[in-house]
């Protein structure tokens, strides 16, 4: 009783708190903000004095089975639907974005709508709240399986999962209502990070707990990886957003480093999220559900270790090159584009070590589809992390640095390998959370695989003929020595490139459109009745011994 | 844990023995190729720090063995071309504006680094084709409202339009007629009549003749009694079927009211004289370029076909 007393009062105290920070909010983005975490608050509140199991309700409106007391499911199941739920948000806002580009009407003539307030509403979404939180529930399902522990600190486990989705409303409404640090990836202001601040310091207590409790002797190697994705990113968000607000009644704040340095710590971020979050992070996806999907043993548990210290090890430093030919120092630009170089094979080690798992199971990739989103997700990934490492080099950096070609490098990698990897563990973990036999639907994920390869295709090769174009256009000179090309003859240039982008993007997303209504029909219990993937040929008429003759002519 | 070592069967290979959730490891080595390839980036990467800017000392970093750095490589790529440009801009700057057609190598080169100049500083308002677009004129044409010789088009340039601060700066301001009061709205459209009959896109009518009067006493004086213009003034042509802000009925009566006057920025402290000669010589070039108003009498044939041989290549 005195303990719920106490959580009572707590959560009042922040609604309270809230409100009187609205009425005297300096400006209306912050009042907005703070109104929408008194509400956030409110129903915390509610919910922790009113009886009522919203466990229960909450199983029941996602139609889960009930706890058999095994492991702790309930958040992962959440996460899921947030996962699928964030997934066709972010990628809608991503086509809108591309047609923007191609048709600047659609900015619609109004600050809310604009790209420049859109743009980072595409990337956060795909990326933190997408890819997120498909990490925490992975990590989550990973975790307590390979560990063979139920998860530590249960209402930590969803104070996580609840915070995440606060810091997601916030992060986005901000960008709309044009609150921003404006520093990429990390666009939230100071408030914003001082809260997933907290909300990630509970989820690494939470995956930290839950390895401590284990009951295997060792760690299995994706905890290895999701383990260097939390302290990592924790570290990186913690610098990368040191700042002063103007006013604590206000969103305004100002970084702690100014000019190069700061354009320095912003991408030694930048580049790491890509590094821990949509690297390290989904890494360890891949070596919990490659082998379990495959149903085979990893392919080389040395080279997991050598392949996991050297990649940590030298991403942290590759950031530099992102700031190639600019105020930035030479000997920091060197480094940058060393490590970037040597971090290759480090990076290929995954691929080598996801791809040979299906050594003994290669005709997988024709029966099984969920096997064939994974091979193509590490397909991609060999592809970007070769790519990568070629772009940090100067020579090449110099064509395509500020193209287009950067755009496609990125998506390839978080089209090709995140969102596919992603796909294939959702269709994965549906059945087995929801207690079903199989899904929906084997072959709409086949219907998914195809949408969306013919998407990543048009759009990746879209962007690197765009980008190589601008590249070269831009330093263009005529044989009397002077630039040949007006910046906006470049842009009229690059129109078709544009319609064949968004055309990607629109592919890609009707197959995770496809995906959700597979995973809605498998959750609501059905099972589509269709032709098998794969139908092993029997003959009843060859099946049974051969009369009369002898097995083995007798030897004269 | 070695006692649950085993051999895997399709591969052939032992399993470390470790199992986490039915997932067991292979002690397959490491692929020869992937660890060479490792091994010969980092050996690169070796090299490559000693060779260039790499590593951060107490005041300041080591320089590299090859003595690079990225601000002399730039220097010295502007430098050269510098040294390659240098004779052209002096020759540039040396000519005689109204010399400069009769030297048709300095001149072609002139109009190339002209037209690249343009692409940088003027197709924002005229458009990279120089056609303009509404409130902007058409360089393409041999309309010009302040001169279109190559003298003329440079003082445009050097000094701009309208600019405030700048006692040179072409100027002059048309009165706004109907929001000063000076002319009636009905005027107005009498005005819009004739103005509409002289450019020929409508048919004398009775509007037009009392637009006629009102032109003699409140427009003759800068458009001239003919309605030719004046370029001392810059009083466009109002005879023809080119205007800079349309010529369909609203937009003149727009123009009659409230006056336009627009504005050109001046370049003359911004671009350097050779640069800005070879903006004139590239707009010149375009099609519309003219005479200078001496030379019309004494012009001969020959330099005439010339320069337009010049523009044509």
């Amino acid at each position: 009783m005195d303990t719920l007393l106490l959580k009572a009062g707590g959560w009042l105290a922040v609604v309270f708190i809230a409100f009187i920070a609205m009425v005297l909010a300096a400006d209306a983005g912050f009042a907005v903000h703070m109104a929408i975490i008194a509400l956030a608050a409110g129903i915390t509140l509610w919910v922790t004095i009113n009886k009522a199991d919203y466990a229960a309700i909450g199983r029941g409106i996602l139609k889960a089975p009930t706890d058999p007391g095994i492991y702790d499911d309930d958040p992962i199941r959440w996460g899921v639907i947030a996962t699928i739920f964030w997934g066709i948000a972010g990628l809608t806002v991503g086509l809108i974005i591309a047609l923007q580009l191609a048709f600047p009407v659609l900015n619609l003539n109004n600050e809310f709508t604009t790209f420049g307030r859109l743009r980072p509403l595409h990337t956060s979404a795909v990326i933190f709240a997408f890819g997120g939180n498909a990490l925490i529930a992975t990590s989550y399902y990973v975790v307590q399986r390979t560990c063979r522990a139920r998860l530590a600190f249960p209402d930590l486990a969803r104070f996580v999962f609840w915070g995440y989705q606060l810091f997601i409303v916030l992060a986005a409404t901000g960008y709309l209502m044009g609150v921003t640090q404006s520093k990429e990836y990390a666009e939230p202001e100071w408030y914003v990070d001082l809260w997933l601040t907290i909300v990630w310091l509970c989820y690494a207590a939470v995956f930290i707990g839950t390895i401590v409790r284990r009951s295997e002797p060792h760690i299995y190697v994706a905890n290895w990886f999701y383990l260097s994705f939390i302290l990592t990113i924790a570290m990186l968000h913690v610098v990368n957003g040191l700042s002063m607000p103007v006013s604590l009644l206000g969103s305004k704040s100002y970084a702690a480093f100014a000019g190069v340095q700061d354009a320095l710590t912003q991408w030694w971020y930048g580049h790491n999220a890509v590094g821990f979050f949509l690297t390290a992070g989904f890494l360890a996806m891949m070596y919990y559900f490659v082998p379990k999907q495959a149903e085979r043993p990893v392919y080389s548990y040395r080279l997991s270790i050598i392949h996991f210290w050297s990649l940590i090890f030298l991403y942290i430093w590759a950031g530099p090159h992102h700031l190639h030919y600019t105020a930035l120092p030479d000997w920091a630009q060197t480094l940058g584009m060393v490590f970037s170089v040597v971090l290759w094979m480090p990076s290929w080690g995954g691929m080598i070590n996801g791809l040979m798992t299906l050594n003994g199971a290669w005709d997988k990739i024709r029966t099984d589809p969920i096997i064939r989103m994974m091979v193509l997700a590490l397909a991609f990934y060999g592809m970007s992390t070769f790519e990568g490492p070629m772009m940090s080099i100067k020579a090449v950096n110099s064509l395509s640095h500020y193209t287009d070609w950067t755009v496609g490098h990125v998506h390839s990698g978080a089209l090709g390998w995140n969102g596919m990897i992603t796909f294939a563990c959702l269709y994965y973990l549906v059945p087995r959370l929801w207690g079903k036999q199989r899904l929906y639907s084997l072959r709409m994920v086949n219907w998914h695989f195809w949408l969306a390869t013919l998407g990543i295709v048009l759009y990746a090769a879209s962007m690197w003929v765009a980008g190589i174009m601008q590249g070269l256009m831009w330093r263009e000179y005529g044989d009397d020595g002077y630039l040949v090309y007006a910046f906006s003859e470049v842009v009229t240039a690059m129109l078709p490139m544009y319609l064949i982008r968004a055309t990607g993007g629109l592919l890609y997303l009707a197959g995770a459109i496809v995906l959700v209504y597979n995973v809605w029909m498998t959750i609501a219990g059905r099972q589509r009745d269709e032709k098998p993937m794969t139908e092993t040929p029997h003959n009843e008429a060859l099946d049974k011994p051969i009369v009369g003759k002898p097995a083995v002519a007798p030897a004269e | 844990m070695v006692d649950k070592q085993r051999v895997d069967e399709a591969t052939g290979t032992k399993t470390v023995g470790h199992e986490w959730d039915g997932i067991e490891e292979l002690d397959t080595p490491m692929p020869r190729w992937w660890l060479w390839t490792l091994y010969a980036t980092i050996f690169w990467a070796l090299i490559y720090v000693v060779l260039y800017p790499a590593w951060p000392m107490v005041n300041s970093a080591t320089e590299g063995v090859l003595g690079w750095s990225s601000r002399g490589d730039y220097e010295k790529a502007v430098a050269m071309r510098e040294t390659e440009l240098e004779p052209i801009r002096q020759a540039l700057v040396n000519t005689d504006i109204h010399d400069l057609p009769n030297d048709p190598e300095l001149l072609n080169n002139a109009i190339q680094g002209g037209r690249s100049a343009f692409k940088v500083h003027c197709v924002q308002c005229h458009g990279s084709g120089a056609a303009g677009s509404k409130g902007y004129p058409n360089l393409n044409d041999d309309e010009w409202l302040w001169g279109g010789d190559m003298a003329a088009i440079e003082y445009t340039l050097v000094h701009g339009i309208r600019n405030p601060d700048h006692p040179e700066t072409r100027f002059s301001l048309m009165p706004a007629f109907g929001r000063d009061g000076i002319l009636q709205p009905s005027e107005i459209e009498d005005l819009v009549s004739y103005v509409r009959v002289i450019s020929g896109r409508e048919k004398e009518s009775g509007s037009a003749t009392r637009g006629a009067g009102l032109f003699e006493t409140n427009c003759a004086v800068c458009h001239g009694s003919d309605a030719k213009g004046d370029r001392t003034q810059g009083a466009p042509d109002l005879t023809d079927a080119i205007n800079l802000y349309g010529l369909d009925r609203a937009s003149i009566n727009d123009t009659i009211t409230n006056s336009r006057n627009g504005v050109m920025p001046r370049w003359g402290h911004r671009l350097d004289a050779a640069t800005i000669r070879m903006l004139a010589a590239y707009v010149h070039s375009l099609g519309g370029g003219e005479d200078a108003p001496g030379e019309q009498e004494v012009a001969s044939e020959e330099a005439a076909t010339e320069t337009s041989e010049d523009e044509q290549s």
